[in-house]
C-alpha cells in the first residue's frame, strides 16, 4: 500500500490545517457597487496659492504651524509634520499651483499592504490610520505609488502621518477643513461619482482653459482626490506614468496561488515520500 | 568518539539542572580571533540598539520617507532568509526523496536554518517602529489577510516551529530524554512536509512583497516574476551556504566529526554542486526569458544595465559554469570558490531589488549608515555564537548517542 491509515491521517491533518490558514490569506474586496465614496475635486485653474488649506489642515490635526511663504521652497513634499503642501510650478501657462496630499485611492496599495489593518479604507472614502493596530513596519510606505504615508523616524513611539480627509469631521457631517475654508472654491467636496461629472463638465464648457484629463479618475485604479488643471499634469510634478489599474491587483495572483499551493504541495510531497520509501513495498528486494 | 562530553546521568530533576548549569558555562579557549573581533562589535551593537529604541529609528539609520526599508530588511531579512533556504532543500532530499547520502548534513543545515530565521526575523523587530504591536497580526484582532507581509509573517512563525520540531530530537538526545526523542522523531516527516510547503511560499513571498513597488524598482529587476525568481534562487543560495558553512565547520569542529562522515563530505559537496548548477541554469534561463520578453535591450547600455550584466554574467553564469567544470574535474576547491561567488551573486541580487535598484532614480541615494552595518554585524555574530554553543554541546555534527540506535 502506498498510503496506510496513519499516512492518510497525517495528510489529512496537514492539508486541513493549511487549508484553514491558506484560505484566510485569500481575502477579496467586498462588494464595491453599493459603496459611494466621497472625494475632493481640486481645480488648479482656481487655486491662487494662498496656502490657507495648509493652515486649516494644521489646525484640524494639531500639527506645527506651516512656515510663511517667503521662507519655503516653491516645491515641497509632505512630511511627518505636515499633511498637505501647495507647490508652485512655472508652466507653459505661467504660474500654476498644485495642492498635494494623500490621494485616498479606491483600492489603496497601503491598505492591501497593511498586515494589521491599521490602514483602513472607510466606507465613506477616506483612508485612515489606527495607531492601536500599526506595528510600524512601513510596508504601506513601500507600496504607496505616491509616497504619502510619512513615518516619524525620530520618535520612540512613531506614528504614520498622512491626510485622513478629516475623517472625524466627515463623521459629524462636516466637510474636510481645507475644502470647507478654501476662499477660491478650488476645492470641492462631494460624492466621487458627482465630482467626476463636475470635472468633465468644467473641461467640456471651457476646453481652452483646461487640459483634457481628470487626474485621479483612472490613475492607480481611481482615487478620491481628483485634479483638473490648465496644463498637462507632468508640468505640475504629478506622476503620469502610473498604471491605470489598482495596485493591490499586482499581488492578487500571488495571494490567490497560496491556497492551491497549500493543498497540492503537501499532497505531492507525501506521495513522493511514500513512493521513494525503501520498505514501502514488500517486493522491494526483487525490484532491485 | 565523544565520551568526554557530560551526559545527564539519570532523570531526577536535580542532576538535570546541574547538567544544564554546567552546559551553560563557556567551553574552550576564550581569546580566539573570532571572539576578539566579534565581542567589541556586539557590545557596540547593543548600545546602538538601546539608542534606537530610545530615540527612534531615524537616530541610527539613514532611512527616509521615500526609502523606508534599507539594509536591515534588504540584507538581514530578505538575503538572510534566502541563505536559510538550504534547510528546506536538504530536508526535501533526505526525508522526501529518501536520499540517505545527505543524511549526515541534515542536522547542521536545519540548525543553521532555524537560527537564521530566529535572528533574521528577529532583526525585523529592530526595524519595526511599534514592535509592541507585532502580536497584532497573530492574535487575530486585526488580520490583514490581503497583505503579502501578513503571509510572510505567519510563515516565518510557523516555519520556525516546524524547524524546531525537525531539530528537537537533537535536543532530546542532548538531554538524554529517550521517550521524548522517540515522540519527536515521529513528527519529523510531517514537520518536513509542512516546512517545505511554507518555504516555497515565503521564499517567493519575500519577492512578492515588492510587487506593489512597481514604479520604484529599476525595470531590469522588476517583473511580475520576482516571486518565482526569489524561490528558484533560494535553492542555490541555500545550497551554496551549505557548501560554504560545511567547509568551515569541517575545519573548525574537526574533532567532532566521525571519520565516516568526513569521507562522505566530498561526495555530498559534489552532489550539491550538481544541484546548484542545475538550479542556476533554470534561474538564468528564467531571467533571460523575462529580459527578452520584456524587451529591455535599450536599458542595457546604461550604468544600471552594466550592473545588471555584472550580476547575471559574473555572479550567475560564471559560478554556474564553475560548478559544472569543478564537478566534472572533481575539484573541491573550485566548488567552494563557485559557492562563494554564488553567495555574492545572491547578496547582489537581493540588494539590487531591495536597496540599490529601489528608487534608483532619486537624486539622494540611500547608503546605510555605519551604525546600521554594526547592528547587522551584531545580529550575524550573535547567531554564530549561538550556533557554536549548540554545536559544542548537542550531537549536531558528531554522531548521535549510542542509545538512539535501539529506537530506530
Amino acid at each position: 500500500m502506498g498510503i496506510n491509515r496513519r499516512g492518510f491521517f497525517k495528510l489529512l491533518g496537514v492539508a486541513g490545517a493549511t487549508l484553514a490558514i491558506g484560505n484566510e490569506t485569500n481575502a477579496s474586496p467586498q462588494g464595491k457597487s453599493d459603496v459611494e465614496f466621497y472625494g475632493i475635486l481640486y481645480d488648479a485653474s482656481r487655486c491662487k496659492g494662498c496656502r490657507g488649506c495648509e493652515y486649516d489642515c494644521e489646525e484640524a490635526h494639531n500639527l506645527p504651524e506651516p512656515l510663511p511663504s517667503n521662507k519655503i521652497a516653491a516645491i515641497r513634499k509632505t512630511n511627518e509634520t505636515c499633511n498637505t503642501v501647495v507647490n508652485t510650478y512655472n508652466t507653459t501657462k505661467g504660474k500654476v499651483f498644485v495642492k498635494r496630499q494623500c490621494m485616498h485611492c479606491n483600492e489603496p496599495a497601503c491598505v492591501a499592504a497593511c498586515l494589521t489593518k491599521a490602514m483602513h479604507k472607510t466606507k465613506m472614502g477616506p483612508v485612515t490610520w489606527d495607531g492601536n493596530k500599526c506595528m510600524g513596519c512601513r510596508y504601506c510606505m513601500v507600496s504607496c505609488p505616491w509616497d504619502m504615508p510619512k513615518f516619524e523616524y525620530h520618535s520612540a513611539n512613531p506614528k504614520i502621518q498622512k491626510c485622513d480627509m478629516c475623517f472625524s469631521r466627515l463623521k459629524t457631517g462636516d466637510s474636510p477643513a481645507c475644502a470647507f475654508n478654501c476662499p477660491n472654491e478650488a476645492l470641492l467636496y462631494g460624492k466621487r461619482r458627482d465630482l467626476i461629472k463636475e470635472a468633465h463638465r468644467r473641461i467640456f464648457e471651457k476646453p481652452d482653459l483646461y487640459f483634457d484629463h481628470v487626474y485621479g479618475e483612472h490613475e492607480a485604479g481611481g482615487t478620491g482626490w481628483l485634479y483638473v488643471s490648465p496644463v498637462p499634469f507632468e508640468q505640475l510634478g504629478m506622476n503620469t506614468s502610473l498604471q491605470q489599474s489598482s495596485y493591490p491587483a499586482l499581488t492578487k495572483g500571488f495571494l490567490y496561488s497560496v491556497p492551491s499551493v497549500f493543498v497540492l504541495v503537501p499532497a505531492l510531497l507525501l506521495g513522493i515520500q511514500q513512493a521513494t520509501k525503501k520498505d514501502s513495498l514488500n517486493n522491494d528486494k526483487e525490484d532491485e | 568518539m565523544n565520551n568526554n562530553n557530560p551526559v545527564p546521568a539519570d532523570y531526577d530533576g536535580k542532576s538535570i539542572w546541574k547538567f544544564l548549569v554546567s552546559e551553560f558555562k563557556p567551553k574552550g579557549k576564550f581569546l580566539t580571533p573570532f571572539n576578539v573581533i566579534s565581542i567589541p562589535i556586539m557590545i557596540l551593537g547593543v548600545v546602538l540598539i538601546i539608542f534606537r529604541f530610545w530615540k527612534g529609528i531615524g537616530s541610527i539609520t539613514n532611512l527616509t520617507q521615500e526609502i523606508p526599508w534599507g539594509l536591515w530588511i534588504g540584507f538581514d531579512v530578505v538575503t538572510g532568509v534566502a541563505f536559510a533556504g538550504g534547510a528546506y532543500v536538504i530536508t526535501f532530499m533526505v526525508y522526501i526523496l529518501n536520499m540517505h547520502k545527505y543524511h549526515s548534513i541534515v542536522r547542521i543545515t536545519v540548525l543553521n536554518g532555524f537560527l537564521a530565521y530566529v535572528f533574521y526575523a528577529g532583526a525585523l523587530l529592530l526595524d519595526l517602529g511599534r514592535p509592541w504591536h507585532v502580536i497584532n497580526p497573530v492574535i487575530g484582532n486585526s488580520f490583514g489577510t490581503s497583505s503579502v507581509l501578513f503571509l510572510v509573517a505567519w510563515h516565518f512563525l510557523l516555519y520556525m516551529i516546524a524547524q524546531l520540531i525537525e531539530f528537537s530530537p537533537v535536543i532530546a538526545e542532548w538531554l538524554g530524554a529517550r521517550r521524548a526523542r522517540k515522540i519527536l522523531s515521529g513528527m519529523t516527516v510531517a514537520a518536513v512536509i509542512f516546512g517545505i510547503t511554507l518555504s516555497t511560499l515565503h521564499q517567493s513571498g519575500l519577492g512578492a512583497l515588492y510587487l506593489m513597488a512597481k514604479d520604484k524598482i529599476h525595470p531590469l529587476w522588476y517583473s511580475e516574476f520576482i516571486p518565482i525568481m526569489f524561490f528558484v534562487s533560494s535553492i542555490f543560495a541555500g545550497l551554496s551556504m551549505v557548501i560554504f558553512e560545511g567547509s568551515i565547520s569541517h575545519k573548525v569542529f574537526f574533532s567532532q566529526i566521525s571519520e565516516k562522515n568526513h569521507k562522505a563530505q566530498r561526495g555530498i559537496i559534489h552532489g550539491l554542486a550538481k544541484i546548484c548548477a542545475g538550479a542556476m541554469f533554470a534561474y538564468f534561463f528564467l531571467q533571460m526569458l523575462v529580459f527578452i520578453h520584456g524587451q529591455r535591450w535599450e536599458l542595457l547600455n546604461t550604468g544600471m544595465g552594466y550592473w545588471f550584466l555584472l550580476e547575471m554574467l559574473g555572479f550567475v553564469m560564471l559560478p554556474m559554469m564553475l560548478f559544472v567544470y569543478s564537478y566534472r574535474r572533481n575539484n573541491l576547491l573550485l566548488i567552494r570558490v563557485a559557492a562563494i561567488l554564488t553567495m555574492l551573486g545572491v547578496i547582489l541580487n537581493r540588494l539590487n531589488v531591495t536597496v540599490i535598484g529601489f528608487r534608483w532614480d532619486m537624486a539622494i541615494r540611500y547608503v546605510p549608515s555605519w551604525m546600521e552595518v554594526v547592528v547587522t554585524l551584531t545580529v550575524i555574530f550573535t547567531e554564530i555564537w549561538i550556533f557554536r554553543w549548540v554545536i559544542n554541546r548537542m550531537p549536531v555534527l558528531r554522531d548521535a548517542p549510542s542509545w538512539t540506535n535501539d529506537q530506530q
